[in-house]
């Protein structure tokens, strides 16, 4: 079959599995969205109101349906605009390919209009990117951008197709969906000293990051728990990997980790690490990071071994295949003295919260608490970056795996809402967006986009009128001086804006709202915005301080 | 400990190949002392030749984070003296009648020739590893150097080991 350049992208997209594309046209993909125009019944286009939400829209489908997320921007603005978009899914290993349209390659390097060398830009943030010389390639690296997405270690993938590359005719037929790569495979004997290392522990402490996600092995990291009756920690991309309901489960540790999980690490004698790769967040201090343990490092990419923590055993492996053959060389394990540790820091770590969260007030921790009492096990949960993101992180009890849409490594504020769009085409449910003021000012123009989609997302704003984040460190280490962290100047009035774009618009002003309100807002079919008045004083905690270790933990600051 | 190092790298010979292997080093920030590129007996590959200083574990990462390229096909460190090194130089200097025995003695000693002679100049081609190279610049430097030139390190192994397409494991 002939057909056009812009065509066979459609038709390769639809052939790699794609049923949802999030983009915006533009001069230099005119073709390629006639060519989506056609074929609207086998692909469905998500106009969004900015390429950079699309970017995260594509971003929070792949999160959440495990598939390679796609989005379509046009030449120079439209493709520079993808780059936040792209670099949120490289740091965080999600697997995206962006289809970029470009000028004429006659009209390449002469800085014609609407022309930037997005291969160039983006070298330094993709698994890999190609510029589309001729048509004849047009097809097989498409399928390739694919493949090179979910394989291994996945990661956002860019094709620039020049317009006269969409406009040339060449033959098409179909091909199969690309399989990832095969994996290298952990060799017998590296298992063999891994369980060996198990065996002489006697304060074990599995830890997850997003690699488990990923590799979907939450089954076998309970079982490894199980059997080595050990507690489990997470990194931020590790969430709702394991239940939080599973007794064994400590939360997310690190800079804002939960208590137990980061005491519970630092005492640990051996820390079974499984897809994390050791970030600056989740360590603090390198030098004094797991003094007392050894680790055992098992991840899919052979370059995070050794690379920010050096370890006493690293495995380059296919996680699932390990982890399987791993459980059958561990022996049955009971550490009751350990466990009873444990129980005493979650004790401890309780009472903390009891002490930061008091009844009567408007707390993130009762807001989260009672938005979680109206969401599924499998609802998508997407968040922006900031406060209200760590008290998300801490605080929702994720009861699935693929359920958390939040940008860990480059920690995008203005993820969010995009995160959120997208999020909820993958899974056709009922979507939350927690969001603070500072982060939603940043994308809220997709609110635009949840309108004219009528896409069921329940935006929970935490508004404290502050950057809040930025005016904890204020707080704790710049001697309160809050440059440029108030907002409340800007007397934005959240309820109006949901009015202009269509959406229906709650506020929560006191702790006797919260009920019915989050009821009401939940009860709405649509998109909804839901505006929480919190203290700006709230903190997030416990909080090691950049480049502390665990005797520096805070747990509890003194209010003004 | 810092030591230098050389490692191979077979790419697809193909556009952007270079940016992208020089580009992993800046932006991991890893050194690059000397970079060699041209194609290979198969015209499908080129090879670069990477001469670099960094610790154990530098050197370590730096062959994971190489391996991590798509169009990267294979990386090896070449070692020495396992591998042979090779530089070459071309260094214009005074032709000036009172230092020119002294240059044209250093020629012969370190084996080298003079490849452009004019009134004013001439041109010394000097081929050897390094070191060799830097005693010679350092023995005419003296004598007015105008100009100067180095292709940084080739390196090949010694003996039946070959980096070559067939010899990828990619």
């Amino acid at each position: 079959m002939i057909l056009s350049g812009a065509e066979i992208v459609v038709e390769t997209l639809i052939e790699q599995g794609t049923d949802v594309v999030f983009g915006y046209p533009g001069g230099q993909v005119i073709d390629l969205y006639d060519a989506l125009y056609t074929r609207s019944d086998r692909i469905h286009h998500v106009l969004t109101a900015h390429e950079q939400g699309a970017s995260h829209a594509a971003d929070g489908y792949a999160r959440i349906s495990g598939k390679v997320g796609v989005v379509i921007a046009t030449s120079g603005p439209g493709a520079t605009n993808l780059v936040t978009g792209i670099a949120t899914a490289y740091l965080d290993s999600i697997p995206l390919v962006a289809i970029t349209g470009n000028v004429p390659n006659s009209l390449i390097g002469r800085d014609s209009f609407q022309e930037v060398d997005i291969t160039g830009i983006t070298l330094p943030i993709t698994k890999h990117n190609f510029f589309v010389k001729s048509v004849d390639q047009l097809a097989d690296t498409i399928r390739e951008a694919f493949a090179i997405a979910k394989s291994g270690r996945p990661g956002p993938v860019l094709v620039d197709v020049p317009k006269d590359v969409q406009k040339a005719a060449f033959e098409y037929a179909a091909a199969a969906v690309m399989e990832k790569t095969p994996q290298r495979k952990a060799k017998d004997e590296k298992l063999q000293n891994a369980a060996e290392m198990i065996a002489a522990s006697e304060k074990p402490y599995i830890y997850i990051g997003g690699g488990v996600v990923t590799a979907g092995v939450s089954e076998e990291i309970i079982a490894l728990a199980d059997m080595l009756d050990a507690p489990i920690g997470c990194t931020m991309m590790g969430l709702s990997a394991v239940p939080d309901d599973n007794p064994r489960f400590l939360g997310m540790e690190g800079m804002h980790g939960h208590y137990a999980s980061s005491v519970g690490q630092d005492e640990a004698d051996l820390i079974i690490t499984i897809g994390a790769r050791f970030s600056d967040r989740a360590t603090g201090n390198v030098a004094k990071y797991a003094r007392r343990a050894k680790i055992l490092h098992m991840d899919t990419d052979g370059a995070e071994l050794n690379k920010n923590v050096s370890v006493h055993m690293s495995i380059e492996c296919d996680i699932q295949d390990a982890l399987t053959r791993l459980l059958k060389l561990v022996k049955k394990q009971n550490h009751p003295e350990w466990m009873a540790r444990i129980a005493e820091l979650k004790a401890e770590e309780d009472k903390q919260l009891r002490d930061i969260t008091p009844e009567d007030k408007l707390t993130p921790y009762a807001l989260i608490k009672e938005v979680s009492k109206h969401t599924e096990p499998d609802t998508p949960v997407a968040t922006d970056v900031g406060q209200h993101q760590m008290w998300t992180a801490q605080y929702y009890p994720f009861a699935k795996p693929r359920t958390f849409a939040s940008s860990g490594g480059l920690g995008t504020m203005g993820y969010g809402l995009g995160a959120a769009i997208g999020a909820a085409y993958a899974s056709g449910k009922k979507t939350v967006l927690f969001t603070g003021d500072g982060s939603f000012g940043m994308n809220l123009n997709e609110l635009a986009t949840l309108s004219a989609n009528n896409v069921p997302v329940v935006i929970v704003l935490m508004n404290n009128g502050v950057l809040g984040m930025v005016r904890q460190w204020q707080t704790l280490f710049f001697d309160r001086h809050y440059s440029n962290t108030m907002l409340t100047d800007r007397k934005t009035d959240f309820m109006k804006l949901a009015d202009a774009f269509g959406i229906a618009g709650y506020r929560i002003s006191e702790k006797s709202e919260l009920e019915s309100v989050i009821a009401k807002a939940f009860a709405e079919e649509g998109p909804v915005l839901v505006e929480c008045m919190i203290d700006k004083d709230e903190f997030v905690l416990p909080m090691l301080p950049p480049g502390g270790c665990i005797e520096d933990i805070i747990v509890k600051v003194e209010g003004e | 400990m810092e030591k230098k190092f050389v490692i191979a790298i077979l790419v697809e010979n193909q556009p952007s190949v270079l940016t992208r292997v020089s580009g992993m080093f800046t932006r991991r920030a890893f050194n690059i002392d000397s970079l060699t590129v041209g194609e290979t007996e198969d015209p499908n590959y080129s090879r670069i030749t990477i001469y670099a200083t960094g610790d154990d574990s530098t050197r370590k990462q730096v062959m994971k984070q190489l391996r991590k390229l798509y169009n990267v096909k294979e990386v090896k460190v070449m070692e020495h003296p396992k591998s042979v090194y090779r530089e070459l130089a071309l260094i214009k200097l005074k032709n000036d009648p009172q230092t020119r025995q002294e240059v044209l003695s250093a020629v012969d000693i370190f084996r080298s020739k003079i490849v452009d002679f004019s009134p004013s100049t001439l041109c010394v081609e000097i081929t050897g590893e390094s070191s060799k190279i830097e005693a010679f610049i350092a023995l005419v430097k003296p004598l007015g150097i105008l100009e100067m030139c180095r292709t940084g390190i080739v390196a090949l192994e010694r003996g039946s080991e070959f980096l070559n397409s067939d010899t990828c494991v990619k």
